[in-house]
């Protein structure tokens, strides 16, 4: 029976490791939402976006080079240099620079006082046509993404709960540098918010847009930024996932575990995003450990949300959501 | 005192500067409604000035024009004598107009001292990767804004709320925070939207004395939207009359209070 224990208690750990990157893109949600009130459904497109950008970068990939080939009859492919990663990764937060920027100037500012169901269209919109790009951009095999962070078990785990327990932990390494960054992004976003200009000029905006436009604040100017700051989520997002499972298309379908994770944390709380997220790494981990066996297994694809449907109906404003009171 | 081409001393013995800003002709519809229509007025350095009329006589209006959050279509804003292209209301807030709502527009959410500080966001010039880093300028500017802010809690008497979250604060306090975080600009032209709507006898005492000081301690020229009468007379230096979007009357408290179309417009006219 110990044993059992054992087990449970390392996939626990893990599902809170694999919660961190569900917290990750749902961090993502979370900024735009309080920000803008748009539910932006094309986060998890961005994360693959952006790693797929980071991939292209890194390996001197010719952009568009399908569509160039095409058009003119040539061959080219590669450009035949590599960027190292540090380089890479900084020249894609450009690139999702410009992106937010693209997608305020084009999109969302002619959709200013819209219903919130029509932003969220939009969205939808903005997926399917960045997905789009990004095949065409870089094309659609699945790409291997290393940026040098460090993989496999950790021995050292391993080797003192072997030590302690008789029983040797299997903990990843990426898991655990996801953790880390994910904290250090966290607290980064913390301390921007809070005591830095830009970020009361940003809660302000999320509060009340007319107060916030008479104090001097370019509604423009802020969510230009918050998509800037989503779409960096995203590319940390999309690194750890793209190192974990590769750059797929499929990438995208995990904004759909991040909806879960804002059913039950709200949508409009930061600490909600991440308890949220651990809440369904270790539900589902732990879930699929105990009862899996007994019901055939694959239990992961759904009690996510399922959890989320009884959150649903116990407190639909979510653990830490603003409560929706309604005059009448 | 007709005329006031120039500069001019109240009633109270106060100097007051020249114009710093002159609407002329502005005519305001929303698409056959005529909000306003062929106004002109100005205001001078240093006085407090006052747009009255019954409801919906498109003060507000008037004063959403100002602000740049409605724009004429004919008529042109003159501002420190130039005249104004039309602007975002942030880019008038970054020329140093500052202003209050009728419904109060704070945020919610965040303290009083944090409200007042984005008073001072158009006197922040650092740029976000200095504001990221928190180094050197970032932090100085921190200090000198934080400074000017606490003056004003003090001036206004908010002390024992400053780390209060705004949403929980009564009526009366939040229109004074409010007021806190236009001041906190140092705005050349503090606008306040019917700054005493709702509010009993004694919080309008209260807000009138701030008022009054403000415009006292730190010279600030003042407009204000008013519909109570009696107010407005103790506050303002001059007065501007409107009814059904046409202005009706201007001048002192007492030319205005003695005007015949002003008095119909209040009262009523017998019609026979």
């Amino acid at each position: 029976m110990p044993e059992q224990l054992l087990f449970a208690a390392e996939v626990t750990l893990n599902g809170l490791m694999a919660g961190v990157l569900y917290a990750l893109v749902a961090l993502g949600f979370v900024l735009i939402y309080k920000a803008s009130g748009i539910f932006n459904y094309a986060q998890g497109v961005m994360a693959l976006f952006a790693a797929l950008t980071l991939v292209g970068i890194m390996e001197g990939q010719v952009p568009f080079a399908h569509l160039i080939n095409i058009t003119f009859g040539t061959e080219i492919h590669h450009f035949g240099w590599h960027v190292p990663a540090f380089l890479a990764i900084v020249l894609t937060v450009g690139v999702m620079v410009v992106f937010a920027w693209c997608v305020n100037h084009f999109v969302m500012r002619h959709l200013i006082n819209q219903e919130p169901i029509i932003l969220f269209m939009a969205t939808i919109g903005l997926a399917y046509f960045l997905e789009g790009v990004g095949d065409l951009m870089w094309g659609s095999d699945i790409k291997r993404l290393d940026v040098g962070l460090p993989q496999g078990i950790n021995e050292v785990i391993d080797q003192v709960t072997f030590d302690a327990f008789g029983y040797g932990f299997f903990i990843d390494n990426l898991d655990m540098v996801a953790t880390v960054i994910a904290v250090i992004l966290v607290a980064g976003l913390v301390i921007f918010s809070q005591y830095t200009k830009q970020g009361r000029a940003l809660r302000a905006v999320a509060d009340d847009h007319q107060a916030a436009l008479s104090v001097g604040i370019s509604l423009n100017y802020i969510w230009v930024l918050v998509w800037s700051i989503a779409g960096f989520v995203a590319l940390v997002a999309g690194i750890m996932w793209g190192a974990k499972s590769g750059v797929q298309f499929s990438l995208s379908l995990i904004a759909l575990k991040a909806l879960p994770v804002l059913l039950i944390g709200g949508f409009t709380s930061i600490p909600g995003a991440i308890i949220g997220g651990l809440i369904i790494g270790v539900g589902e981990k732990l879930f699929e450990f105990a009862i899996g066996p007994m019901i055939g297994g694959a239990t992961e694809n759904w009690f996510a949300y399922v959890l989320a449907l009884i959150f649903l109906v116990i407190r639909p404003q979510g653990l830490f959501g603003e409560k929706i009171i309604e005059r009448v | 005192m007709n005329q006031m081409a120039g500069n001019y001393i109240t009633e109270d013995g106060r100097k007051i500067g020249g114009v710093i800003m002159e609407m002329k002709h502005i005519t305001l519809r929303f698409g056959g409604v005529v909000a306003i229509k062929d106004i002109s007025f100005d205001i001078h350095e240093g006085e407090i000035r006052a747009i009255i009329g019954p409801n919906g006589a498109g003060k507000s209006s008037m004063l959403n024009v100002i602000s740049g959050f409605y724009h004429p279509q004919e008529g042109e804003v003159w501002f420190h004598g130039a005249k104004r292209p039309p602007m975002k209301p942030y880019q008038v807030a970054e020329q140093g107009i500052a202003r209050t709502f009728q419904n109060i527009a704070l945020f919610d959410g965040m303290s009083v001292l944090d409200n007042i500080m984005t008073g001072r966001l158009t006197h922040m010039k650092t740029g976000i990767l200095a504001q990221a880093l928190w180094k050197g300028a970032a932090e100085r500017e921190e200090v000198t804004n934080r400074e000017v802010v606490e003056k004003i809690i003090d001036f206004l008497e908010i002390q024992h709320i400053r780390k209060t979250p705004v949403g929980r604060l009564p009526y009366g306090l939040k229109k004074r925070v409010e007021l806190a975080r236009a001041l906190a600009a140092e705005p050349k032209l503090l606008l306040l939207d019917e700054p005493m709507a709702g509010m009993n006898v004694e919080e309008k005492e209260d807000m009138s004395r701030y008022i009054l000081d403000t415009n006292d301690e730190f010279g600030t020229t003042i407009a204000l939207i008013e519909h109570d009468m009696g107010v407005v007379m103790d506050l303002s230096d001059r007065v501007v009359v409107m009814d059904y979007g046409q202005k009706i009357g201007d001048g002192t408290p007492d030319e205005v209070r003695n005007n015949q179309q002003v008095i119909d417009a209040y009262l009523g006219v017998a019609h026979d």
